[in-house]
């Protein structure tokens, strides 16, 4: 099978202050620590777990800055076998529609059966390229997949719905799927994967490479734009618990208890 | 020109609470917008969901054909395409669901619309809607304007708004499917139901949840100690669950459960509104977050901003003191 898997570099703001930059349009990055996004790590264990079963060979496709390399390469090192790093900051980034057209614009002129990306970016949530990049490309999707069975010509796939609840669907090949997390453990990359790595290609690509103008996947063309950002009022009605860690314990177990919370 | 369509969403022989919580959004906008609010249901045998979208919309557009007696995103997007494309509405709403982000997506791009997925809000500024949505999970929110022309698509998130009783006597009117066949290349085969485990969380009085912030998984013990002196029963949010700490069946959320505990004490949570949505109806909400931004604490009553490893262990030997 020839399976590519559309990777994204995220930062990991979990418990990082986010600020505004002055344009009022981005934020402050310089502070954030960058990885693969989890739903893509997904994404990629899936691909190569697919390979291992069926053959074939596993392409990453990733829009980003020469920063990606590191978990490009990550990939390639858990058993990807290339990649195509599109370098361009003419792509609008901020509409999940260029995206979807730029990496369909890389995808499209080689032969495919199966396309995974992961189904939601820590970033910015949008869960749009997967199934915009299915469309482009002309094929059928599923999105928020979590149990992949390759048959022949077709593949099985469930979904996750809400509450638990999952639906089985089929899909004729080539298709694209987006990945959910926990469909899988994601392996470490072993010692030999990650000399191996260095070795596999990686080719570094502007959008004119790939058949693209930049009226089609600049700021310009796109059908939306970003106004403001900002940070929004954090309404907490909570009662703040102040003191040493020790403290802020020990009154808390007191009011959890006397106050009948329990 | 003017109207807002919204995609009625049901399953399984239910109405989803999205419908309503968007044709309430919509009724607030469709008047400063000039329009009408326009339920869009497609479904077999669904005379009576047509009735309750009424209650709450100017017009129910219904198709009842047995070819949509499951959802399937390449046959609602054939009909949606020939439903936009004949009533010209202004706005398009689909819910940022499981069903909504399998949909929109693939629809922005085959018409050409302006799209912004997860908005939670909609202003109406200049003569035109514009969604608000957020990054960095609710730490930023974002301003969008639609540059291009209308119809414009917005995904919109669950949970973001009261549902009031129905006001409104809207006139149903059924339309033919445009699709009159089905479709090869992909098919819905069955449900998979739920997995049943060895503790039901929607019947736990107190819970304590755990989220990324408890690292790994050796972390747990810590968290069991704390349970077993207060009596609780242990769930957790998604990154719990995929972690494996957890089994899947104890994940509070949108894919998960919604719980509603006396108390819900929730440690290393940021609260994703995926979570929060879960699990914001509990009587009392301690959260434990290191993370003073954390959108966890604004459902909190009592908020702990601190390290929850000095926190927690503390916390525990003082209950099992006071509690003797």
């Amino acid at each position: 099978m020839n399976i590519f898997v559309c990777i994204k570099r995220v930062p990991d703001t979990s418990e990082a202050e986010v600020k505004v930059d002055a344009s009022g349009k981005g934020v402050d990055s310089s502070k954030f620590s960058f990885d693969i996004n989890d739903a893509d790590n997904y994404a990629v264990e899936e691909a190569v777990l697919i390979k291992e079963a069926k053959g074939g060979t596993v392409k990453v496709v990733c829009a980003g800055p020469q920063d990606a390399d590191v978990m490009i390469r990550m990939a390639l090192a858990k058993g990807c076998d290339s990649a195509i790093r599109i370098d361009d900051p003419r792509v609008n980034v901020l509409d999940p529609l260029k995206v979807a057209k730029t990496l369909a614009a890389a995808i499209k002129s080689q032969e495919f059966d199966l396309v995974l990306t992961g189904c939601m970016a820590n970033d910015d949530g949008a869960m749009a390229v997967g199934v915009a990049l299915a469309e482009e490309l002309g094929v059928p999707h599923a999105a928020m997949v979590k149990k992949v069975e390759v048959e022949d010509g077709k593949i099985r796939v469930q979904r996750e719905l809400e509450g638990g609840i999952s639906e089985v669907v089929e899909l004729t090949l080539p298709a694209v799927i987006t990945i959910q997390t926990g469909i899988n453990e994601p392996r470490y990359a072993p010692i030999r994967g990650i000399r191996q790595a260095q070795k596999k290609e990686l080719k570094v690509l502007k959008i004119e490479d790939l058949g693209l103008d930049e009226n089609e996947v600049n700021e310009a063309s796109s059908l939306i734009e970003l106004q403001k950002l900002y940070i929004p009022e954090v309404v907490s009605h909570a009662e703040i618990i102040e003191g040493e860690p020790e403290e802020k314990a020990e009154i808390m177990a007191t009011k959890l208890v006397k106050g009948g919370l329990l | 020109m003017g109207d807002i369509f919204v995609l009625a969403e049901h399953r399984q022989g239910e109405l989803r609470d999205i419908s309503l919580e968007m044709l309430t959004k919509a009724s607030e906008l469709a008047p400063k917008m000039g329009g009408e609010t326009v339920a869009v249901l497609i479904g077999s045998g669904v005379d009576s969901f047509a009735e309750k979208l009424a209650g709450y919309c100017e017009k129910v557009l219904y198709i009842d054909d047995p070819l949509f007696a499951d959802y399937n995103s390449e046959k609602y997007q054939r009909v949606l395409v020939e439903l936009i494309n004949g009533y010209k509405p202004e706005l398009v709403m689909i819910g940022h669901t499981t069903q909504g982000v399998d949909l929109a997506p693939a629809l922005a791009v085959e018409m050409k619309m302006p799209f912004v997925s997860d908005v939670f809000e909609i202003e109406h500024v200049d003569g035109k809607p514009q969604p608000v949505r957020q990054y960095y999970q609710g730490k930023v929110n974002a301003n969008f304007v639609f540059k291009g022309e209308a119809p414009y698509l917005i995904t919109f998130r669950e949970a973001s708004l009261e549902v009031p009783d129905a006001s409104k006597q809207g006139k149903v009117e059924k339309i033919e499917s445009p699709l009159k066949e089905d479709i090869e290349y992909r098919r819905f085969i069955e449900y998979v139901e739920a997995e049943v485990g060895d503790v039901d969380i929607t019947q736990s009085e107190i819970l304590v949840a755990v989220g990324r912030g408890v690292r790994e998984e050796k972390n747990m013990a810590m968290i069991e100690d704390l349970a077993k002196a207060i009596n609780a029963d242990i769930c957790g949010s998604r990154a719990a669950t995929d972690a494996g700490w957890l089994p899947h069946d104890r994940q509070v959320g949108t894919s998960g459960k919604t719980v509603k505990p006396k108390l819900y004490i929730a440690i290393g949570i940021s609260g994703a509104f995926q979570h929060l949505a879960g699990m914001k109806s509990a009587k009392t909400i301690v959260a434990i977050n290191k993370d003073p931004d954390a959108p966890i604490f604004t459902v909190a009553d009592f908020a702990i901003v601190d390290d929850l490893f000095k926190v927690v262990p503390k916390m525990t030997e003082k209950l099992k003191e006071l509690r003797g």
